[in-house]
């Protein structure tokens, strides 16, 4: 099998989606002949032109509404969004509007809309490119949420977003942008696969741990993971995949085999994303667990510019061994 | 400001589609006064924003449109829900929280659509409306360039009410906010990206005057919305929306427009609701006498007066009326509660 870069398999998946239904279309800022702000469209304006490789004022909240106007009559649009942070500009018509049009006018419409969007820090952005925002979406019902950790799910993951009836917010990595993995030729046998929303995948198996990861953390849990196994320790490696719906039944899956949950998230740790896992895993796990759920999270802060500032407040590969550690030393 | 003076296009209307006309500026009317009353005896819970003394640009603008075209309203859209061809006693039950509502009793006044009819929904977010409608206008606009390569199309009228004149090559989107939604981010980003894209769609600002209680001159600069058009290098005009036919005449040029190809028309109807913003509303910010003033502009005996309309055959269309009204009303009480639902098996598609 090939290997390709996230960035690219994210493209395949939508010029396979647009060749395959005309009603697939892009729109955002610089996404045409510019190729958007990380790449990711390149090329796409070439093969399917200006109409549906379309590019916008800087107008977020009207680009999203303008993608669940389409939507509701009929396309499939997907909207990119350049920076995760500047979602915040579109907070009306992704909550108001995308997430409340099929429930709250009878089911008589459905809205099936993908706002493609990168978050995350380890570039040195800074405060307003740097955020993983993700639990806000969790919060709204209406909403899927998903946040790929490989090439292979963010070409399989975003193909089943596309083909979705409901309001999908694709959470994308910039760090994992450039990160290869190994994806089918599109022309091999299972080259046209989809990854279905709302399920996770056990990447690492365990006796001892389940650390529960998404995005960019997955690699890093697993990382964690592979040196823990060096010291005795064998760890379950939970990779979400989809926030919202959530896949409650595989974390308590995990969680009940090795009684310890250790749930790794790049966004800021209160009301975070590791919260709400931290309740369910508490909620539908309590009488397996053999430790209280621990979390390693970001800072409380906003996400730093400098270099150094900026690692010390994102967790990584060695916040998780040491956490994992002194879970299983504590309660062993 | 310069309304666009009354052109009645008696000639181009017969009296059946007149009466027609008339007889959905009545029921929005009669609808709305008894809303109030139910309101105010608290048989229906909730809040709603009566739409009583604009009719005319509600039924004036969805005169000129079919089923094809589609709308978006805002939180005071029960006339653009009647005038779009909802059916009155459905929305009476959405008012009520019956289960037989468009909504099935979740939606409510402010979140009513009837897909069926082209209307998209009412809205409660001030200016919600407007990048929604833009979205619509533009896959009607990618639809066509797809099938035609040119963005022409035939659709074929389906409407008996949409005179021959206007070429129905394409469909179109009109898209309702207030004085109040114009001043929100949403009006300048939709009008700017419509006018790039040069889409069918027409903004129609109802100017009453009020955002809630905030007076138009406390709260917008320029000398008027439709002056903003300017700025877009689009059409704009300022129209009397208790004249249905200036409204007409107005929204003819821009549907012409929209269905050519011409890209987007800002239209600024001036307007006034009789009643106040919301059912608590004590209307302590404006004047008795101006209230007064406005009523003798009233949008229904404009018409009437128009056409020449008998008092005995006014009467009897508004017997017929009130009589619809009732039957909204009984349909919407004898209709089922809505059953508590499995959340999850209807919040997603």
């Amino acid at each position: 099998m090939r290997e390709i870069y996230y960035s690219w398999a994210l493209r395949e998946a939508m010029a396979e989606e647009m060749e395959r239904d005309p009603n697939v279309f892009v729109l955002g800022e610089d996404i045409a002949e510019y190729g958007g702000a990380f790449k990711v469209t390149q090329g796409l304006v070439e093969k399917f032109g200006r109409a549906r490789v379309r590019n916008t004022p800087i107008s977020e909240n009207t680009i999203c509404g303008v993608g669940v106007g389409a939507a509701i009559v009929g396309m499939r649009p997907i909207v990119d969004i350049m920076f995760q942070d500047f979602i915040t500009l579109a907070m009306d018509q992704i909550v108001n509007h995308a997430a409340k049009f099929h429930y709250m006018y009878g089911g008589q419409c459905r809205v099936p809309v993908v706002f493609r969007t990168p978050a995350g820090g380890g570039r040195c952005y800074g405060p307003t490119h740097s955020q993983s925002l993700e639990a806000w979406f969790m919060h709204v019902p209406g909403l899927k949420v998903v946040a790929p950790a490989t090439a292979y799910d963010a070409k399989g993951l975003l193909k089943s977003a596309i083909r979705d009836d409901n309001p999908v917010i694709f959470v994308e990595s910039k760090l994992l942008y450039g990160i290869k993995g190994q994806v089918p030729e599109p022309d091999a046998d299972g080259g046209d696969y989809t990854v279905p929303i709302g399920e996770a995948k056990v990447t690492r198996e365990g006796e001892h741990l389940t650390i529960i990861a998404y995005s960019r953390m997955t690699g890093e849990a697993e990382r964690a993971a592979d040196a823990l196994a060096q010291n005795g320790i064998t760890c379950d490696v939970v990779d979400l995949r989809t926030l919202a719906p959530l896949d409650a039944d595989t974390i308590a899956a995990s969680v009940e085999k090795t009684g310890r949950a250790l749930i790794v998230c790049e966004d800021c740790k209160t009301a975070g994303v590791s919260a709400e896992i931290m309740a369910r895993v508490t909620e539908e796990c309590f009488d397996f667990l053999q430790a209280p759920p621990r979390r390693v999270a970001a800072a409380d802060t906003p996400v730093p510019c400098a270099d150094t500032l900026e690692k010390a407040a994102l967790p990584d590969a060695q916040n998780i061994i040491d956490a994992a550690t002194a879970l299983i030393q504590q309660y062993s | 400001m310069h309304p666009a003076s009354s052109s009645p296009d008696s000639a181009t209307l017969s009296p059946q589609e007149l009466s027609i006309h008339l007889r959905t500026m009545l029921l929005i009317r009669r609808f709305e006064e008894r809303l109030d009353e139910l309101f105010a005896s608290g048989v229906i819970k909730g809040t709603s924003h009566l739409y009583a003394g604009q009719e005319a640009v509600a039924t004036g603008v969805c005169s000129l449109l079919s089923h094809d075209d589609y709308i978006t309203s805002t939180h005071r859209g029960h006339g653009h829900f009647l005038a779009k061809g909802g059916s009155a006693p459905a929305l009476m039950a959405e008012l009520f929280g019956k289960a037989t509502g468009p909504s099935k009793g979740r939606g409510g006044s402010q979140h009513v659509a009837d897909y069926a009819v082209g209307f998209l929904g009412s809205n409660g977010i001030t200016a919600g409306g407007l990048p929604i409608a833009t979205g619509a206008a533009l896959a009607v606009q990618m639809r066509q360039q797809r099938e035609t390569g040119n963005g022409k199309r035939e659709t074929g009228n389906t409407n008996p009410r949409l005179p021959t004149s206007i070429p129905q090559q394409t469909a179109c989107v009109a898209s309702f906010f207030g004085e109040g939604g114009a001043n929100q981010g949403t009006f300048h980003e939709s009008l700017n990206m419509a006018a790039v894209w040069k889409l069918p769609i027409l903004f129609i600002c109802e100017n009453n005057l009020y955002a809630m209680s905030t007076r138009l001159d406390e709260a917008s600069s320029g000398p008027t919305i439709a002056a903003r058009a300017a700025g877009y290098g689009i059409q704009g005009a300022v129209v009397d929306g208790t004249d249905f036919f200036a409204v007409r005449a107005a929204v003819e040029k821009a549907v012409e427009r929209a269905r050519c190809g011409d890209g987007p028309t800002l239209l600024e109807m001036h307007t006034y609701r009789y009643y106040g913003h919301s059912k608590s509303d004590k209307r302590e910010y404006r004047t008795r006498a101006e209230e007064d003033d406005w009523r003798t502009r009233d949008c229904i005996e404009k018409l009437c007066a128009a056409i020449g309309l008998e008092a005995a055959d006014f009467e009897a269309m508004d017997a017929e009326v009130m009589r619809e009204v009732d039957e909204a009303v009984a349909f919407a009480q004898s209709s089922a509660e809505p059953e508590v639902e499995d959340w999850e098996s209807v919040i997603y598609a």
